[in-house]
Parts: structure tokens; C-alpha cells; sequence
């Protein structure tokens, strides 16, 4: 991974939306107004949730002077995290976790599905749907490894054909349902389960 | 005190101190990258690593407190093996570009992996590279030699006070860039050059020059300003190549600003070589005989008042003092070094220093900037001022607004009449400054400019002195002086009237009274040319030369011993760093040749008996580089006229402000991208 370059093709202008500035005014209660540059993450987060999943250069120049920091500092914070997105990504984005359960459990041939289904390359907006992917560090999921985040939801338990399915849906834009494709609910064990010489229900 | 044992030895060391600090009592060396004592503790380089007594690990000495009963070693294995452990993983992603790097000779990572570093690498993957990036026409970057000891973020956040420098992404892909790659807008930036202990920020100008064991060091003072910024000029064979601060800490501390180090490309550039005389409309090469009979014979021509004579911004004691005998044997008293017609009361010598002196600012507890914009007039100052305003938070206010000043203060009024309200305690500011121990306020030349500006100094005097805010331990009522030569050539008494505006010179000027005037090395005075004949003599072909008759050309400030007063009033000598050009002269010398000239053969001088005379004339005088003697704080009632006022404070074109900036290439690209920023709106 090398460093977050911002897109060529930047918007002009940013204004947040009239919810995001209600929802702006109860984040900055929570600090002191001395601190109020607190704030630049959760308002980084909110503008990337208004502008179709990235932060244009706009954007963070507003939330600079709405908190009254230098440019810099919302640019350098935006380049550290690697949840921002600083590029367009596609309608349906997805974020593959690579980090040692997942791959242990078959993360690289999710990798080479969205390859051979989305782009070549991570990033890339596909030229079938609106889809991207790429590679991310651990989601937090473990337990239901591998899995992917695809927008705000996660899809755990995949296998090749689950997953080649999930994707194939995302293209044609009639997204199949999040949650487990082995049948578990939330991170349960699964049915049929033998714990302590006794079938679970 | 506290004790602390280093290496076995117990020594006392002050409360605050951190181990690191301790240690330098001690002497004991500590490596270091990212430590700097005047900008804050990052702790990122890992290279000051000792072993602490009952700790598990090595801790890094620049963060860690010293604390009593400590005990540090700095000489065992241990530290031994972590520093060449550290300096491993720096040079693992470090280019072994020494050959090709400036920093060559001055790196601190070259001469630290001499002792600490491992003469093998074990590093068989690829070595990161960094794009370069665009910092401006004064710092060239090589980011690849980068090892992210965060000083430059630091410096431009804390001392410079323009946030325009970071580190963009993370671990191995960390990057140090400006904001979308813009020039830092600052006017001391290029003192991160100093500061990078590698070769990432190198100077743009003296790219590929010279190697730093090839130059001649000449320890010097700055002449850009009034602020008499001690610096290092660096020679070879006789060009300057470069000029460094040289750190004094009641001065400019280890900063200097871009125009003090990087006009210095001026100085081979418009220079005047032999003496011109103009024939004909266009100027024509001559000889010293032939320019200096032809002037002789025009001074004995004109009657002694009509000659006049001007001394200009850069021009040392020594050579105004025999310019001033000059003009006695010539019997003129037609002599004039200020710009414009500002209030001078030169009477005593508190009336035209900066009274509370630069490190006294940070004693201070309220700053009243009066027609004043200390960024540009005085950068130095102005980093001291902001140096207070981030220690302590001291309000700060103005009257006329001076623009962006890299700390924040309150603009109280604009006009003289807010002055009289102040000082008639009608206004809300008059008990703050009543209330404060130590107020300072800074009178500027735009503010003593104006035709009240005899009432704006010598009421706020007469106030201060009222209310006991300037006694026998603090006198805070400064006048800020533009150029390096004002202080000193008051103290000279070139002025013929002691007191009050004395427009007498002015007056004659531009009423074209004058059928002779002679220019020395004046080129920022303002005026309609008439029927004058004009002698110029200076180092540079600039405003002055360019409205000449004839032209002498002279020595500039690198090329000539000489005294310069600051704006405190501390006298400091300019060395010899290099020679005048061609056939160009000490300006000292020319004036003897033209006394010799018309008859004078005993009235010549000599540099040792100018001297000896400038320290007996100046008022007050100490010692060397020394603060002046204070003198007691009397009031002299003098009865000022009170004029309703707008107070604008004149922008000042910061790096073309004499013949020397103008010159410089440099100075003209800087000059440039302020305007261009001017034109399309600034990004921050």
C-alpha cells in the first residue's frame, strides 16, 4: 500500500447537508469548545457518508475552517486512516479482510474472485455495475472468517460459490442480504453443533 | 537542587530538565535526530536511547523527565547495541547518495553512523522512495533521504506559526509535504534547511555550490532589517555563497529570516564596478581621476547650502560618520538619512531604541502595536513576539491592522483619535494597560509618519512615565526602526534639529532648493528629480544610480569592516567576509579622495580613528554587543500639535526593500508567489 493520493477530478464546492449539520452540532457538544477540533473525525466520517463513500480535498478544507484547523492537520488525519476514502469507489464498495484468520480460512481466492469479477486492480471502479474492492486489515470478524464488507454490512462465512454469487448480484445491483452464507445467526454456532457430547438446538 | 547520577557520577541538575538535558550538563553526549531545544519533544527518533536504572528497556532521554535519585548510563552495552539498532533501521530506507548530497560534510546522520552506525547492511528488500516534493524557490527536497524527525512540521507550526508543513500517511509510506505541495508562506521557512539533520531539506540557491569544508566563515551581522540578526557568511575565494544564522539568543535566537539568507545572490548581481559618469543621457565607464575632478569641480561651483546629502538604509557607522565630516568641510548641514519625514525626538537615546529589547519581550505581560507590522518589518522581532504570545497567551493589540501576524490580536482602533482616547483613559483598552506590569508598546514608522506622529510618541511617553509603567526596571515604549543604519546615525547626530518632524531637508528636496545632491547609497528616497545634479554612490545599480550624474561605485556590507547600531541600540561590528568588486572603494576611502581633492590634506581619516570616535560620540554606550546603558526617565514637556487621523500601516514590499533584495534573483522569485497568492486568494 503506498501513500492515499486525492483524486485528480475534485469538486469545487462541499456544503453539508441540512441533517449532517444537526447531526454536526450534537457531535460538537460532546467536546469543549477549546476542543473543538475533536470533531475532525467523526465530521471526515459524516462527509464521506454524504459524498458517496470519499472525501473530496472541499470537503476537508470546510471541515478545517468550520473547526478552525489548519488545512493540513484535516489532511494528514485524513491520509493516516485508511477508512477514509480519498478516491471515488464504487456504488457497492468492498472491503475484503486479508489479516491472518480470514486468509487462513481462504481470503485469497475472495481476492482472486474479485479480480476476475470486478477489476483487475484494487480501486478500480468495475466496468459491469459500480463495484470496487480492496484489500483491508482486520474487520474485527474472526469468527465468522473470511469475510467482506460491502458498504456498511458484513458477509461472513464465504466460500468460492458464495461469494462469486454476492458478487455477481452486486453487478447486476440487486445486492443479496448480508449476514452469515453458512447459516449461523449473528456469530451462534452452527446447527446441528455437538457441544459436549450433546446436539445443540 | 536535584541529583541525577550519569555514568556513575552524581551531578545537580534544574527542576524541568529532561535526561537528555541532564546528560548535557554533564557532558555526556547523547545522539539525537529528532530532538531540538527550541521546538518541542516529539520522542520519534528513538536515537537518544540510554539505560535507566530498574527499567526492563532502554528509555529515550529527550522525553523522559529527570526525575531525583535517577540513575542513567549512557556507556554500556546495552545503549551500545540499541543506538546501532536504531540507526540501523534509519539507514536501512536512507540512499547512500552522500557523494551527490549537499548535506554532505554537515549531516548529522553522516557523522552519527560513523560511531554508531554498522559498516554492513542486512537489508536485502527495496529501498523506499519518496517523490519530491515542491516547497517553494527555497527549499529543495529529496524526501527519499527523509528519516521523519518531524522538526520541519514542528518549526513551521511553533515558531514560524504557519501550519503549513505535515506528515501525510502512515509507517512506511509517511511523506512530508506543504498543504497540496504550496510554498510555505513564511518569512522565516527557510530555516528548516538548518533545522533537517539530513539532506531531504537542502538549500534551493546553493544547490551543488560548495562543500562546506571549502568555505571561508565569517561571523557577521545582518543588515536587512533593524534587527541586527547575527549571521555567517560563507565564503569562496571572494563570492558569498551563503549566509547561516549564528545563534544568539537576545537577538534572533538560531532563526534568521529568508531575506537576510538568501539576498546574498544580490551581491554579485547589478553591481556597480568602476566609476560612470553620465554623457550625453547615457552613462559612460570612466576613471576614479576623471569622476572624482569633475565632481570637485561641481561642488566648488554650488554654494555650500545648496548641496545636499542623503545616507542610505544599509550604510555603516564608520562611513556615515565621514560622510558627515565631509559635509562639514564642505560646510553644508544639509544632511538627511530618513526615508520619509517621520518624528524623531533624538534628544535622548531612549526616545528612538526599542527600549525593552528583543528576549525582554518575553517578560512582557501586554503588547500595543501602534502603526506597526512587525512581520515584515522586523521578522525576527515578530518570531519573539509570537514565541511570547504561545508561552504565555499575552493579549495583543493593534491600532491599524497590520494584517496576518502568525498570532492573534485585537485591532482597537484605527485612527489618532482612538489614541487620545486611550490616553485620556475613555477607552476599555486604558485599564488594561493600566492594570499591566509590564506593557510594551511598539510605535512603527507609519504611525510616527503621520503629522501627529510627535503626539502619538510623546504623549504615550508622557503616559507611561505618569502612571509609573516605565521606571528604573522596565521601560517598554519602542520605537521599531526599518533600516539597520536609523539607530546608529541618530546616535551619530546626522540630524541638524534635535527634536520634532524637521521637514527643513524634505522641504528644500521638493522644492527643488537643491543644485547638488549626493546620494550614499540611498536608493529608497522618494522624490520628483529636477534640476539636481545627482551623485550616487553606492554598491548597486538600483533607484539611486539609475537618476545619477555621475556614479561611484563602493563596498557593500560583506566586503567592509563597519559598526551597525540595532533597533535596541546594541552596537555590533560587520566583518570582512569578501572584497569590493572592480574598482569600487570603501565608501570612507572615496570621501578622502575627494577631500584631498579640494584641498584638504590634513582633514583625511582613518578607520581606526572613525571608529575610536563612534564609540566615544554614541550616547550611552557599553560595550560591544551589548544592550545600552539605560539613562534616567525624565519628561521634557514638549507641546505636540494632536491631528484627527487615519493610521494605515504602509505595507512594506518584504523582499525588495533595498538595493541588495532587489537585486537578488531569489528575493524576485518569493516576490513573485506572494504576489501570485495576492492575486488569486490565499488557500488557508
Amino acid at each position: 500500500m503506498s501513500v492515499k493520493k486525492v483524486h485528480d477530478n475534485q469538486p469545487k464546492e462541499f456544503k453539508f447537508s441540512v441533517e449532517n449539520i444537526k447531526k454536526i452540532e450534537q457531535i460538537l457538544s460532546r467536546y469543549p469548545e477549546k476542543n473543538k477540533k475533536s470533531a475532525v473525525m467523526p465530521l471526515l466520517y459524516l462527509a464521506q457518508k454524504q459524498n458517496d463513500n470519499w472525501i473530496p480535498l472541499a470537503a476537508m478544507k470546510h471541515i478545517a475552517s468550520y473547526l478552525a484547523m489548519p488545512y493540513i492537520s484535516v489532511y494528514e488525519i485524513a491520509t493516516f486512516y485508511s477508512m477514509y476514502n480519498l478516491k471515488p469507489v464504487g456504488k457497492h464498495f468492498i472491503q475484503v479482510c486479508t489479516t491472518t484468520p480470514c486468509l487462513l480460512r481462504g481470503a485469497d481466492k475472495i481476492v482472486k474472485l474479485c479480480k476476475e469479477n470486478i477489476s483487475l486492480n484494487e480501486n478500480e471502479i468495475s466496468k459491469k455495475g459500480s463495484c470496487s474492492w480492496m484489500e483491508v486489515e482486520c474487520l474485527g470478524a474472526c469468527v465468522s472468517a473470511p469475510m467482506v464488507q460491502i458498504n456498511d454490512d458484513y458477509y461472513e462465512d464465504l466460500d468460492e460459490k458464495s461469494t462469486k454469487e454476492i458478487l455477481i448480484s452486486l453487478i447486476n445491483d440487486k445486492p443479496l442480504k448480508p449476514g452469515s452464507y453458512r447459516g449461523r445467526k449473528n456469530t451462534a454456532p452452527e446447527k446441528n453443533l455437538i457441544v459436549n457430547g450433546e446436539k445443540n438446538a | 537542587m536535584p541529583k541525577i547520577t550519569i555514568n556513575g557520577k552524581e551531578i545537580e541538575f534544574e527542576k524541568g530538565m529532561t535526561v537528555l538535558q541532564a546528560c548535557e550538563v554533564a557532558d555526556v553526549e547523547i545522539p539525537r535526530f529528532c530532538y531540538h531545544e527550541k521546538l518541542s519533544i516529539a520522542g520519534n527518533c528513538r536515537m537518544c536511547l540510554v539505560e535507566m536504572e530498574k527499567s526492563p528497556k532502554p528509555i529515550a532521554s529527550c522525553a523522559m523527565p529527570a526525575t531525583e535519585g535517577m540513575n542513567i548510563k549512557t556507556n554500556t552495552a546495552l545503549v551500545e547495541r540499541a543506538r546501532k539498532g536504531v540507526m540501523e533501521f534509519l539507514l536501512a530506507n536512507h540512499p547512500l547518495d552522500c557523494p551527490v548530497c549537499d548535506q554532505g560534510g554537515e549531516c548529522d546522520l553522516q557523522d552519527q553512523s560513523l560511531y554508531y552506525g554498522v559498516d554492513k547492511s542486512r537489508f536485502i528488500e527495496n529501498k523506499r522512495e519518496v517523490k519530491e516534493k515542491y516547497m517553494g524557490p527555497l527549499i529543495k527536497t529529496q524526501m527519499t533521504r527523509c528519516i521523519h524527525c518531524t522538526r520541519c512540521v514542528r518549526f513551521a507550526t511553533e515558531v514560524a506559526g504557519v501550519p503549513e508543513i505535515g506528515a501525510i500517511g502512515r509507517g512506511e509510506n509517511m511523506e512530508i509535504t506543504t498543504y497540496l505541495e504550496k510554498s510555505m508562506q513564511s518569512e522565516l521557512s527557510a530555516n528548516v534547511i538548518d533545522l533537517c539533520p539530513v539532506g531531504a531539506l537542502t538549500s534551493k540557491p546553493y544547490a551543488f555550490e560548495a562543500r562546506p569544508w571549502e568555505l571561508k566563515k565569517t561571523e557577521s551581522v545582518d543588515v536587512m532589517d533593524a534587527v541586527g540578526s547575527n549571521i555567517r557568511v560563507d565564503t569562496y575565494n571572494w563570492e558569498v555563497k551563503r549566509i547561516l544564522p549564528r545563534m544568539n539568543n537576545e537577538i534572533n535566537e538560531e532563526w534568521i529570516s529568508d531575506k537576510t539568507r538568501y539576498s546574498c545572490d544580490g551581491l554579485l548581481k547589478q553591481r556597480l564596478d568602476v566609476p560612470y559618469i553620465k554623457k550625453n543621457k547615457t552613462f559612460q565607464k570612466s576613471t576614479w581621476d576623471e569622476a572624482i575632478s569633475l565632481l570637485v569641480d561641481k561642488i566648488q561651483s554650488i554654494q555650500p547650502h545648496e548641496i545636499g546629502g542623503h545616507i542610505g538604509d544599509m550604510v555603516n557607522m564608520e562611513n556615515a560618520l565621514s560622510f558627515k565630516k565631509f559635509f562639514e568641510i564642505l560646510k553644508s548641514e544639509n544632511l538627511e538619512f530618513r526615508e520619509k519625514n517621520i518624528y524623531v525626538n533624538s534628544d535622548e537615546k531612549m526616545n528612538y531604541i526599542f527600549n525593552s529589547s528583543i528576549a525582554g519581550i518575553e517578560n512582557s505581560d501586554l503588547i500595543l502595536l501602534v502603526g506597526t507590522n512587525p512581520r515584515h518589518e522586523a521578522s525576527m522581532l515578530n518570531a519573539r513576539i509570537r514565541k511570547t504570545f504561545v508561552q504565555k497567551k499575552i493579549p495583543i493589540f493593534s491600532i491599524g491592522n497590520p494584517g496576518d501576524l502568525t498570532y492573534e490580536y485585537r485591532v482597537i482602533g484605527n485612527s489618532t483619535d482612538d489614541i487620545k482616547k486611550i490616553l485620556g483613559k475613555e477607552n476599555d483598552f486604558s485599564q488594561k494597560l493600566l492594570s499591566s506590569k509590564k506593557p510594551i508598546i511598539i510605535i512603527g514608522e507609519s504611525a510616527l509618519e503621520l503629522k501627529s506622529g510627535g503626539y502619538i510618541f510623546e504623549e504615550f511617553k508622557k503616559f507611561l512615565i505618569n502612571n509609573n509603567l516605565i521606571n528604573e526596571s522596565w521601560n517598554g515604549l519602542n520605537i521599531l526602526a526599518q533600516n539597520a543604519s536609523t539607530v546608529g546615525l541618530l546616535d551619530l547626530k546626522i540630524l541638524k534639529d534635535q527634536k520634532g518632524k524637521d521637514p527643513f531637508f524634505f522641504d528644500k528636496l521638493n522644492n527643488g532648493k537643491f543644485k547638488l545632491l549626493y546620494l550614499l547609497s540611498s536608493d529608497n528616497l522618494e522624490f520628483q528629480k529636477k534640476n539636481e545634479f545627482i551623485i550616487y554612490q553606492g554598491s548597486h545599480g538600483d533607484r539611486g544610480a539609475e537618476i545619477a550624474d555621475i556614479i561611484l561605485p563602493s563596498a557593500t556590507y560583506t566586503e567592509q569592516n563597519g559598526l551597525y547600531e540595532n533597533l535596541e541600540g546594541r552596537i555590533q561590528e560587520c566583518k570582512k567576509a569578501s572584497y569590493p568588486i572592480g574598482e569600487a572603494l570603501e565608501d570612507w576611502k572615496i570621501f578622502n579622495l575627494i577631500v584631498k581633492n579640494l584641498g584638504y590634506q590634513d582633514k583625511l581619516c582613518t578607520f581606526e580613528n572613525l571608529r575610536k570616535e563612534i564609540l566615544q560620540i554614541v550616547p550611552n554606550f557599553s560595550e560591544l554587543n551589548e544592550l545600552p546603558k539605560r539613562s534616567k526617565v525624565k519628561i521634557d514637556n514638549i507641546e505636540s500639535n494632536f491631528f484627527s487621523e487615519k493610521i494605515f500601516v504602509r505595507e512594506l514590499d518584504y523582499y525588495y526593500t533595498n538595493s541588495i533584495s532587489r537585486s537578488s534573483k531569489t528575493m524576485s522569485e518569493c516576490r513573485k508567489i506572494r504576489q501570485n497568492l495576492k492575486k488569486n486568494g490565499t488557500n488557508n
